[in-house]
């Protein structure tokens, strides 16, 4: 344990975070995941996953690919069960409530849990239409006027309104790569949710775009609970506070950012770390 | 010859030469393809010119009709008819409808052809000498009928004489435009030597010319007057059945395609269903006229020749093909929007809705007006529900009978005046063709707004 007290303070270069361990610590646990298993027809994707998630942090999760990371995350809002023969085992709590529960309503949970995705996939209608869709079908807004607040807001939470704020009629796929995630992005938190889940949010962008969505998680932390799943080791380290890491479907190693990348436990987490499997 | 300028200054490596040979070949069968295929396309192109070439050549001067222009006297003499009886001296409408009746019958039984025959001859050169037969074949058989009819609405005519428009008989029509050879002997001419004397003298003095054969279009089919036949309950017949065809099958099909495309759990029952509507768009479509004789009118005892048994037949027709068109459309969606649809907390069916829809709508559409224009052509099944029969009648409702565009084709085609009904085919395949182009159109410029909209 030496060893690792040591590592715990030296880490703040390679963290790089405003929030240090400590602080990490006394956060409330928003997810809890335990022994969740994953199958797709008779092939195992995950081996007994278990991980506490902490509220307004972000948790990155990492690992090579086809590790299970993807398929972790997409349990958090039940997206897996849109695959055809997926079986997910295990339990996952949303504060204590079970999401697998069979009288919980899946909707109602993507409405609590938002998701963005790999590629950024804004819808092909309007800028606007694009943020409001969410407050629309969940009927969050009681008026126009409360649904172009929320618009407005959520763009401006997402770092988008000053570029889109003179053509919110113009359709959302003609936006730059960029711009496109931050609107998924805008999309997702004008429903307000809780968690949001991004699913290497900035592999499809150049480096610019990747820095400028960076720099909106570490500020959408304020308000939202965050889980990340990235290719980019930097990445983890710069945006987050948690970082898990995956391999062959299990979970390998968890714990605070700057100590998995700094002191890591397990071999193989050191061996992906520092590029040795990949 | 490129050893010089190859970079290292030495001969070609043996592994350069072996691409170089295998390179010569590749180029020539792509050179091959590309000639083949251009091939295909100058070929397919020149039958389709020649095709609307001819029925262009055929079918225009059908829109060009002989009218006669004559003056007709109403005599009273030969319209020996009491005075139409008038609504007021009548108590009740049933009785004023009932005299009414008896008068028109009465006008009905009268010599017309007295009348018309009567016009001709002032109408001819002084001293003509034609009997009245001869003169008859002259005028199309309907004069009659249009200057009683002329009377009917207006009995004030008595005593009066007025110019009335008839068209020429189909023979007058055909030996004016040529289509029987001028060179013939008498015996193999259609009008005598005097009639044919008659109608050189008309169309010299102006009695008779061509004009719009707006009869084509306005009039229903006729076999006692061919030079009045149109197309009109055959227009009439077709746009009933798409009317139904575009009720019925378009929402079935596009329902039943996002039923099973997007609802439906992957099972053995569904991968069944699949196959046979895969199958059902391979069915010859007139086994789908047997279906309709057996189902529609036999057991369900729907009228006969009624464009709603042809537009139930032609549904069924058109289904597996607006199902599988559909079904392809949804395939083609992006697993990407589904997926920003479903993680916003879209319900399957909003999903469905506000974002695959719209976005398959174009090619749901194409597909859609595609299918109906093919079912508007299609011939096969209707002759089977009896929608071949003489119609001549424009239909006002899918009960009445009727017949369709492409069955009035296939009648005309067979009908035994040939030279005066063989442009009047083209006529009408050129009507056809039209009605299609149109929807097609209609088709490619919705596609083309809907997808700069999306």
């Amino acid at each position: 344990m030496d060893i690792l007290d040591t590592a715990r303070r030296t880490a703040s270069p390679a963290a790089g975070n405003a929030m240090t361990s400590e602080m990490l610590d006394t956060h409330r646990i928003r997810l809890t995941a335990r022994d969740v298993t994953v199958h797709y027809g008779t092939k195992q994707a995950l081996h007994g996953i278990s991980i506490d998630i902490p509220s307004h942090a972000v948790t990155s999760f990492i690992g090579p690919s086809g590790c299970g990371k993807s398929t972790f995350l997409r349990c958090i809002n039940r997206m897996n069960d849109t695959i055809e023969g997926a079986k997910v085992g295990g339990t996952i709590k949303l504060d204590g409530e079970d999401i697998y529960d069979p009288s919980l309503d899946v909707v109602e949970l993507r409405a609590r849990i938002g998701m963005v995705f790999q590629k950024p996939n804004p819808f092909p209608k309007s800028i606007f239409d694009n943020v409001a869709y969410g407050p629309r079908i969940h009927g969050l807004a009681q008026s126009k006027a409360d649904l172009d607040e929320i618009v407005h807001l959520s763009l401006r939470r997402a770092g988008l309104w000053e570029e889109v704020k003179d053509r919110l009629s113009e359709p959302g796929t003609g936006l730059s790569g960029g711009q496109q995630q931050r609107l998924c992005i805008a999309r997702a938190i004008a429903v307000s949710p809780e968690v949001i889940l991004m699913d290497e949010p900035c592999s499809a962008l150049d480096p610019i775009a990747t820095a400028i969505i960076e720099e909106l998680i570490d500020e959408l932390r304020e308000n939202f609970t965050i889980v990340i799943v990235t290719h980019s080791m930097q990445q983890a380290a710069r945006v987050s506070q948690k970082t898990a890491f995956f391999h062959l479907g299990k979970l390998i190693e968890e714990g605070n950012t700057s100590d998995i990348f700094t002191n890591p436990v397990h071999k193989q987490t050191q061996d992906y770390i520092t590029g040795r499997i990949g | 010859m490129t050893d010089a300028v190859s970079p290292s200054g030495t001969a070609p490596s043996a592994r350069t030469l072996a691409i170089r040979a295998s390179l010569r070949r590749r180029h020539l069968v792509e050179g091959l393809f590309r000639a083949l295929g251009l091939a295909a396309i100058i070929l397919a192109l020149g039958f389709v010119t020649l095709l609307f070439a001819d029925v262009l050549r055929k079918g225009v001067p059908a829109f060009m009709q002989s009218n006669l222009h004559l003056t007709v006297t109403f005599d009273p003499e030969v319209i020996d008819v009491g005075p139409a009886p008038a609504r007021n001296t009548f108590t009740s409408e049933a009785e004023y409808s009932a005299a009414s009746l008896k008068w028109q019958r009465d006008v009905a039984l009268l010599n017309w052809n007295k009348i018309v025959e009567t016009a001709l001859r002032e109408a001819a050169p002084a001293g003509t000498e034609i009997d009245t037969r001869q003169l008859l074949t002259v005028a199309e058989t309907n004069a009659r009928h249009q200057i009683r009819e002329a009377f009917v609405a207006d009995p004030s005519l008595l005593g009066r004489s007025v110019e009335i428009d008839v068209l020429a008989s189909a023979n007058a029509d055909n030996w004016i435009k040529g289509n029987i050879d001028r060179a013939l002997g008498d015996a193999q001419q259609q009008l005598s030597p005097a009639a044919r004397a008659l109608i050189d003298g008309f169309v010299a003095d102006g009695t008779i010319t061509t004009g719009f054969a707006w009869a084509v279009l306005t009039n229903t089919d006729s076999r006692a007057a061919p030079a009045a036949a149109g197309l009109l309950g055959a227009f009439f017949g077709s746009l009933w059945m798409m009317l139904i065809v575009i009720v019925l099958a378009v929402p079935i099909g596009v329902a039943s395609a996002i039923y099973l495309e997007e609802f439906a759990p992957k099972s053995r029952l569904t991968d069944f269903i699949e196959v046979n509507i895969n199958n059902l768009a391979a069915v010859p479509s007139i086994v789908f006229g047997l279906l309709g004789a057996a189902v529609f009118i036999n057991y369900l005892h729907l009228p006969i020749s009624a464009p709603i048994v042809g537009g139930l037949v032609l549904t069924l027709m058109t289904l597996p093909t607006i199902i599988i068109a559909t079904r392809g459309a949804l395939l083609g969606v992006s697993p990407a929007l589904r997926q920003a649809a479903l993680g916003m907390g879209a319900s399957k069916t909003q999903m469905v809705f506000h974002h695959v829809l719209p976005v398959t709508f174009p090619s749901i559409l194409t597909a859609t007006i595609l299918g109906v224009a093919h079912a508007l052509g299609e011939t096969a099944p209707l002759l089977l529900i009896g929608m071949k029969a003489f119609v001549a009648s424009v239909p006002v409702s899918p009960l009445d009978q009727a017949t369709a565009l492409p069955v009035q084709i296939y009648l005309w085609q067979g009908n035994e005046n040939r030279n005066f009904f063989e442009p009047r085919t083209a006529a009408a395949i050129m009507v056809l063709l039209a009605f299609m182009i149109v929807l097609n159109g209609i088709a490619i410029y919705l596609r083309s707004r809907l997808e700069k909209r999306a």
